[in-house]
């Protein structure tokens, strides 16, 4: 009951929170001098005057601010996320095809931050003053500091030319014949720079994170008791500190879904991974009004929802964590 | 002494090489060649979407009339031949008999006069065929285009990706206006050109395979084509170097341009360009401030040091450019650059009015539309400083930001690009005609008027003798020279980069990759 009644005030306050994001936005493209026809005209390698009135006219940039406004959120209300105006295709399909690679980016890194940070911060936190514990500090703080765009670019230089190991942009490559299983390598092939680029930066704040909250609850008394009553130093760090130093870190993961989907804008451009990021970093370039605020409306939905799974998620976890979130 | 002994002796070895190469091998059928677009593709049908990244597919595709050879001389290609009336007001097109489109319905001259209608109603170069009022279809295979006034700029703009004939059954479906929107813009494309459509995924590739009813036999070489979109030059130079890619055009960042060239496996050439023409240079706003003022203008040239540009900033990879047509086009006329000369700068700006003043003649602002091109407009703020003149940088958040400042004339000087799409009355006008003032990015933004120029520009879009048309733009050329509205500095580098033990016969014409590769093999 709890739980339904928070769902429930918690929709209303998303959707309210997501009219906030589009009038905010809207408002703030309008805001910005120039429009998409100059854009076209640019992709046209120019354009005469009557074109570019043309365009103003056909896309209704002509008309006062409030009626474009109005008639935009009116048409986000009855489901229709707009026409983008630089690729001529309805925003939700462009948006549409798009997700499934982003996805499969920003999950992927996620899980490979989470399990790499976690293990190496347990790890450090047994011999904090080790040159291990050193060593994974240098390569969190590394991986940290340096810009994605740099690191994705480095790893190009090692593992695509030095070392031909990995493809340099793309999902896929389309010359290549074969099965599901041939296919899916080969997706799995290109995934691996971007997902390590990307998880570099997250690595730094799991493995802190855990670091810490393992120094913490390893100096408790029941860790002290277990090792007393004689369970093995494994068991001790892995069943019984690491279960209680793990909510914090979720909770992190959680809040940093977002700085994942915006830190994939940068490492898909790198890689050329046809993902939404690559989507919204065009679109924001050829201000293309309909496409950049029908996939910050779709980042707000993520973000929303991602935060009511690190509740749920939490919950599991630690169950001490009430419903009331 | 020891470079230049070195730079002959590549030079030597290069030319050897392209020598025997061109001999030795005979175009080889079959294979993928893997390419790339640098930026995503807006639209594939090339009748109404401009630009280079729609060229390349589009003109593989589509087929033009007319198809050119590196020495600007229009070759047959739909059209087996073609005439113009003594008057120049009738220009007839005889149509090739078997060219069929890629769903195996013949082309024939109704496909040709709807063509001209939809590009006449939706291409943003409303230049190309404003004079035509009409085009006449006496049989299937002859098109006979009617002008209202002798228009010699049409032959180019039959060629390249200019004029794509595309297929009446398919786009005639609505009306003419509603072609750039239609459905099959971007899915099952259908043209009479070398390749037909595979896939196209738009932020991913463009998959082109070979169009067996292609009306020139024996013809394409290749047996497909995967243009790959990469947007980041450096991940692009990398699949270069790594052999990903076979082959790229359009790279212009001079780091990336001298790193590739160091790369054994790869050429580097900056043939291809001379249609599309695009030219770097300082723009000035004639309207107002000090800028009115010619002299100030050419102090201003005299100050900014091309050569440092050259050698420093484009890194020996641009040619110079000293007038608005670029110089690989048979129109262009060199002009006495402005050599470094701060003394004559600055008794210009002393005759001008604008004396030394607590350490300053005047402060004028700098804008600039990409961060490409940072390193320029801060060279000239340091160049200016030596003869008093304070500028100050303007960064437009984005493109369009920048575009609109330009199209509006809310700007003292600015960094630009132009480019020059084929004849002169195309690309070229459109920068100096006074009737064309301040419309949007890319138009007469200086503002600049001058009766003769406007008066040899007219006369220059309707002479059809080619030798007094070459002597009008010689005259154009000496005058915006003289009275820099802007100042031309270099021409874009633009390279083609392709592997060279691979790819055979490049698209390095005139046209570069905007012109069909039917003829581009792999080895």
């Amino acid at each position: 009951m709890i739980f339904l009644q928070t769902l429930l005030v918690r929709s209303v306050y998303a959707a309210i929170l997501l009219l906030a994001v589009l009038v905010l936005n809207f408002s703030m493209m309008h805001l910005a001098p120039g429009d998409v026809a100059d854009t076209i005209a640019q992709a046209n390698g120019g354009a005469d005057a009557e074109v570019l009135a043309a365009i103003r006219a056909e896309y209704g940039l002509d008309q006062p601010f409030l009626v474009q406004l109005g008639r935009y959120i009116g048409n986000v209300l009855q489901g229709n996320l707009g026409y983008s105006f630089y690729y001529r295709e309805p925003v939700t399909e462009l948006i549409m095809q798009r997700i499934p690679a982003t996805l499969l980016l920003v999950f992927s890194a996620q899980i490979l931050a989470l399990l790499i940070g976690v293990f190496l911060g347990v790890v450090s936190a047994q011999n904090p003053n080790g040159m291990t514990s050193h060593f994974v500090t240098f390569i969190a703080l590394f991986g940290y500091s340096a810009p994605v765009f740099w690191t994705g670019i480095l790893l190009l230089i090692g593992f695509s030319l030095q070392f031909q190991w990995f493809p340099v942009a793309g999902m896929r490559d389309v010359t290549i014949e074969g099965g599901f299983f041939v296919k899916t390598w080969d997706v799995i092939v290109h995934l691996i720079l971007p997902m390590i680029t990307l998880a570099s930066v997250f690595l730094a704040l799991y493995s802190r994170l855990t670091r810490a909250t393992m120094l913490e609850q390893l100096r408790t008394d029941y860790v002290r008791t277990a090792y007393a009553k004689g369970v093995p130093h494994r068991k001790v760090v892995y069943q019984h500190a690491l279960k209680n130093a793990l909510s914090p870190v979720i909770t992190l993961a959680g809040l940093q879904f977002s700085a994942v989907i915006s830190g994939a804008v940068l490492v898909e451009a790198v890689f050329s991974w046809p993902g939404l990021g690559t989507l919204a970093f065009t679109s924001i370039l050829a201000r293309d009004t309909p496409t950049i605020l029908g996939i910050l409306f779709f980042s707000a939905l993520v973000v929303i929802v991602g935060n009511l799974l690190t509740d749920l998620a939490q919950k599991l976890v630690d169950p001490r964590i009430g419903g009331k979130g | 002494m020891r470079h230049i002994f070195k730079g002959l002796m590549t030079a030597t070895a290069l030319a050897s090489m392209v020598a025997t190469s061109a001999h030795a091998d005979e175009p080889k059928k079959g294979g993928t060649l893997v390419t790339v677009l640098g930026s995503n593709v807006r639209n594939l049908n090339s009748a109404v979407q401009s630009g280079i990244v729609t060229g390349f597919p589009g003109a593989q595709l589509f087929a033009s009339p007319l198809r050119y050879d590196e020495n600007w001389e229009p070759q047959p290609y739909l059209a087996e031949t073609w005439e113009t009336s003594e008057d120049g007001l009738t220009v007839t097109l005889n149509l090739v008999k078997n060219a069929k489109f890629h769903d195996g319905t013949p082309l024939t001259s109704a496909d040709v006069a709807f063509s001209v209608e939809v590009i006449k109603a939706n291409h943003p170069f409303k230049s190309m065929f404003a004079p035509v009022d009409s085009v006449e279809t006496p049989d299937a295979h002859t098109a006979v285009l009617k002008l209202s006034k002798p228009h010699p700029a049409l032959m180019l703009a039959m060629s390249g990706q200019l004029m794509s004939i595309i297929p009446k059954h398919i786009y005639g479906d609505g009306e003419i206006t509603d072609v750039k929107a239609h459905p099959r813009n971007n899915e099952n494309v259908v043209g009479s050109g070398p390749f037909k459509l595979v896939e196209f995924k738009n932020g991913e590739h463009v998959i082109l395979e070979r169009f067996d009813d292609f009306f020139i036999d024996g013809r394409p070489y290749l047996d497909k084509i995967v243009m790959r979109i990469i947007t980041d030059p450096a991940a692009r130079a990398i699949a270069y170097e790594n052999g990903e890619l076979h082959m790229g055009a359009f790279e212009s960042l001079p780091r990336i341009i001298n790193r590739l060239k160091d790369v054994d496996s790869l050429t580097v050439t900056a043939d291809g360009y001379g249609a599309i023409g695009p030219l770097d240079w300082l723009a000035m706003n004639t309207t107002k401030g000090p800028l009115a003022d010619v002299r100030v203008r050419k102090a201003i040239a005299y100050a900014v040091d091309k050569n440092f540009i050259h050698k420093a900033l484009m890194q020996g990879t641009a040619s110079d450019s000293t007038t608005g047509i670029h110089p690989d086009s048979p129109f262009y006329a060199a002009q006495d650059g402005y050599d470094l000369d701060l003394e004559k700068s600055a008794a210009l700006l002393d005759e001008a009015g604008f004396p030394v003043k607590d350490g300053s003649r005047m402060s004028l602002t700098i804008d600039f539309g990409w961060p490409g091109v940072k390193p320029q407009v801060e060279y000239v703020k340091a160049a200016l400083k030596k003869v008093d003149i304070d500028v100050e940088v303007v960064s437009s958040a984005d493109f369009p930001t920048w575009a609109k400042k330009m199209g509006t004339g809310d700007f003292d000087m600015s960094w630009d690009t132009v480019f020059n799409w084929g004849d002169p009355v195309i690309g070229v006008h459109r920068t100096y005609d006074s009737s064309n003032i301040q419309k949007g990015v890319w138009s007469n933004t200086q503002g600049y008027s001058n009766a003769r120029v406007d008066e040899l520009m007219a006369m220059a879009a309707v002479e059809t003798d080619d030798a007094k048309r070459k002597a009008l733009y010689a005259e154009f050329q000496a005058i915006i020279a003289d009275e820099v509205p802007v100042y031309h500095t270099n021409t874009l580098p633009y390279h083609t980069v392709y592997n060279t033990d691979k790819v055979g016969n490049p698209p390095i014409g005139i046209w570069g990759t905007s012109t069909p590769i039917d003829m581009t093999y792999l080895k």
